[in-house]
């Protein structure tokens, strides 16, 4: 059955001038839907209205024009049975420092409608569940970073939500503690039937959790689909070439460019990528245009499109470039 | 929203005895107020046209009210805090009562005032202040100063909900604070200050405050002096309320 948990048409969000800066529009005309129990990723460079879809759909902050429907309701027409229906875990971490782990979860929950004994028995269980038992007594300031995340996560699932927004959720946790997590969400969205946007950072944590992913920059969804189809959209291979000098005058682009079989070729500092159709073909003949030159090379290798082939493919950007401009 | 209220006041409470340091800050800096400007205004008593024969006495219900308007500029921190985290987006995103979060913050913030307002009472009487009127007073200004907190809390949280900085805050409340202290009769007896204070005073909801105090505390009340301020008082307190509660709409649009 095709039921979106998530679908949102159209939507439109422009921030007003600052002080210093123009009018901004964060939003230029997203579509997004989700499917009930899917776990959708939303993958976008800095800026790019990842958040601003999200505080729409969690009817935080509202949309210039466009609709959104969230578990069956409208944000704008009934945004109270939405956020009965949802959990929302913001980019910034969204726990009271002064309050314990326990005293915050147990308040979310009674916020929510639980008694005083399920908030309680639930706020135990995610404690546990999320490794944070011994330290449910303890105020959330002296938690550690890894561990006042986890909690966030537990703080957005008190109440059973049917549809989970998590915002950049494992950003600053370190490889273990991001595993958990995912296996967590993998339970949740498989065994709950919980349905889950996540925004991310990371192409691994969308290649390993994301049932479907979307590609956002500038306010638009660029590419959306399975990562394996993202992946198969791609024709050919991709080729990347790493010089022992920067290419600065772009002679070296240039020169690759005039091969047959050569895609679109991008340069960041000593690598260049290029896309190609085939790649056993292409290699040797970049090594012997190199080679015609007298252009020092490190390496070439080649390999299948990987979804950082993706992002570049559809954000005009590498993803590793994006992240180190951030 | 009465449920959602009494679970914000009771986050809020939890959170302030875990701040011994700000407790003890919040009691001493009444006391050394009263006990400084008693010393300072001491010698006024003497001049002409001055009722009360003690100042201490004249003063004490004042500083209960300047307390109370000072303590409750500060309220708006806390809400400050919660949008810096993302405990405000969390919380607006989820069922609660929007009424249910400005009241039961205020109300915690009343309590605050509550404590303050019987310590600087208790060191009042302990430096010689007395008063003639019977238990009913004390219960009026412990009311006024409460609605006081109440409406200046409600307006700092406004204000922190609007500008969204801690600096910003505490700018615009000691630019009202200030005046609003000083344009009353919380230190000097209306018929020794000039009259462009007096007219001033008439709209100063501070001084509302401090009228039925004084008025309810002594010998021979004005009663129906006493109403109408509490009842300007409450009004006041309610529209603002009102007010800052809709705030919340108005930051949920910038974010
Ligand atoms: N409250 C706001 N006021 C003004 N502009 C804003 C506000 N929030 C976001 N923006 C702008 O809107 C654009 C989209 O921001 P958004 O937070 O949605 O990006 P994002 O994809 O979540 O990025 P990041 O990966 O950095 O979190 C940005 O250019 C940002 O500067
Ligand atoms: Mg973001």
């Amino acid at each position: 059955m095709a039921t979106h948990a998530v679908e949102a048409v159209e939507l439109v969000k422009t921030y007003p001038a600052g002080r210093k800066n123009p009018p901004l529009r964060a939003l230029d005309g997203l579509t997004v839907s989700v499917g009930e129990g899917v776990v959708l990723g939303l993958l976008g460079p800095n800026g790019a209205g990842k958040s601003t879809t999200v505080k729409i759909l969690t009817t935080l902050s509202r949309a210039d024009s466009g609709t959104a429907v969230v578990a069956g309701y409208d944000v704008n027409r009934s945004p109270d049975q939405v956020r009965r229906s949802i959990g929302y875990v913001p980019q910034k971490s969204s726990s009271d420092p002064m309050a314990t782990g326990l005293e915050n979860l147990v308040l979310s929950g009674r916020i929510f409608g639980l008694s005083h004994q399920e908030s309680l028995q639930r706020a135990r269980e995610l404690l546990e569940r999320f490794g944070l038992r011994e330290h449910g007594s303890r105020p959330v300031k002296t938690y550690s970073g890894g561990m006042q995340r986890k909690l966030d996560v537990a703080l957005g699932l008190v109440h059973r939500p049917k549809v989970l927004f998590l915002d950049e959720p494992t950003t600053g946790l370190d490889p273990e503690a991001r595993a958990n997590l995912w296996n967590e969400v993998v339970r949740l969205s498989g065994q709950e039937g919980l349905t889950v946007l996540l925004t991310t950072h990371y192409l691994e944590e969308a290649d390993r959790l994301a049932g479907q992913l979307a590609i956002v920059d500038h306010g638009r969804i660029v590419a959306e689909g399975t990562p394996e189809a993202l992946k198969a959209s791609l024709r050919g291979d991709s080729v990347h070439v790493e010089l022992v000098d920067p290419d600065t005058d772009g002679t070296v682009r240039a020169l690759l460019g005039q091969l047959p079989g050569i895609g679109e070729i991008v340069v960041e500092g000593n690598t260049l990528r290029a896309r190609v159709d085939r790649g056993a073909t292409a290699v040797p003949a970049v090594l012997g245009a190199l080679e015609d030159k007298a252009i020092p090379v490190v390496a070439v290798t080649v390999s299948r499109p990987s979804l950082d082939d993706v992002y570049l493919q559809h954000t005009g950007r590498s993803f590793r470039v994006a992240e180190e401009a951030a | 929203m009465i449920a959602h209220t009494g679970l914000v006041f009771g986050r809020w409470m939890r959170a302030s005895y875990r701040q011994p340091a700000l407790i003890a800050f919040t009691l001493v800096q009444p006391a050394i107020w009263l006990l400084l400007f008693g010393q300072l205004f001491q010698g006024v008593v003497r001049l002409p046209g001055f009722g009360d024969s003690s100042y201490i006495a004249f003063l004490t219900p004042g500083i209960v009210m300047m307390t109370a308007l000072m303590t409750s500029g500060w309220s708006g921190t806390s809400f400050v805090q919660d949008m810096e985290r993302g405990v405000m987006d969390r919380m607006l995103a989820s069922p609660v009562s929007r009424g249910g979060l400005m009241a039961g913050q205020l109300l915690s913030n009343a309590t605050t005032t509550l404590i303050q307002t019987i310590l600087v009472f208790a060191i009042g009487i302990a430096a010689g202040a007395r008063y003639d009127g019977g238990i009913v007073g004390y219960l009026v200004t412990i009311v006024a100063s409460m609605l006081v907190g109440t409406a200046f809390g409600s307006l700092s949280n406004a204000v922190a909900l609007l500008t969204r900085q801690q600096e910003a805050l505490i700018g615009i409340s000691q630019f009202v604070s200030l005046p609003l202290t000083f344009m009353s009769s919380i230190m000097i007896d209306p018929t020794v200050a000039p009259h462009w204070v007096n007219v001033a005073a008439r709209f100063n909801p501070v001084d509302w405050a401090t009228i039925a105090a004084r008025q309810s505390l002594a010998a021979d009340p004005n009663w129906s002096s006493v109403w109408r301020h509490c009842l300007y008082l409450l009004a006041f307190t309610l529209i603002v309320g009102w007010l800052s509660t809709r705030a919340f709409r108005t930051y949920q649009r910038s974010v």
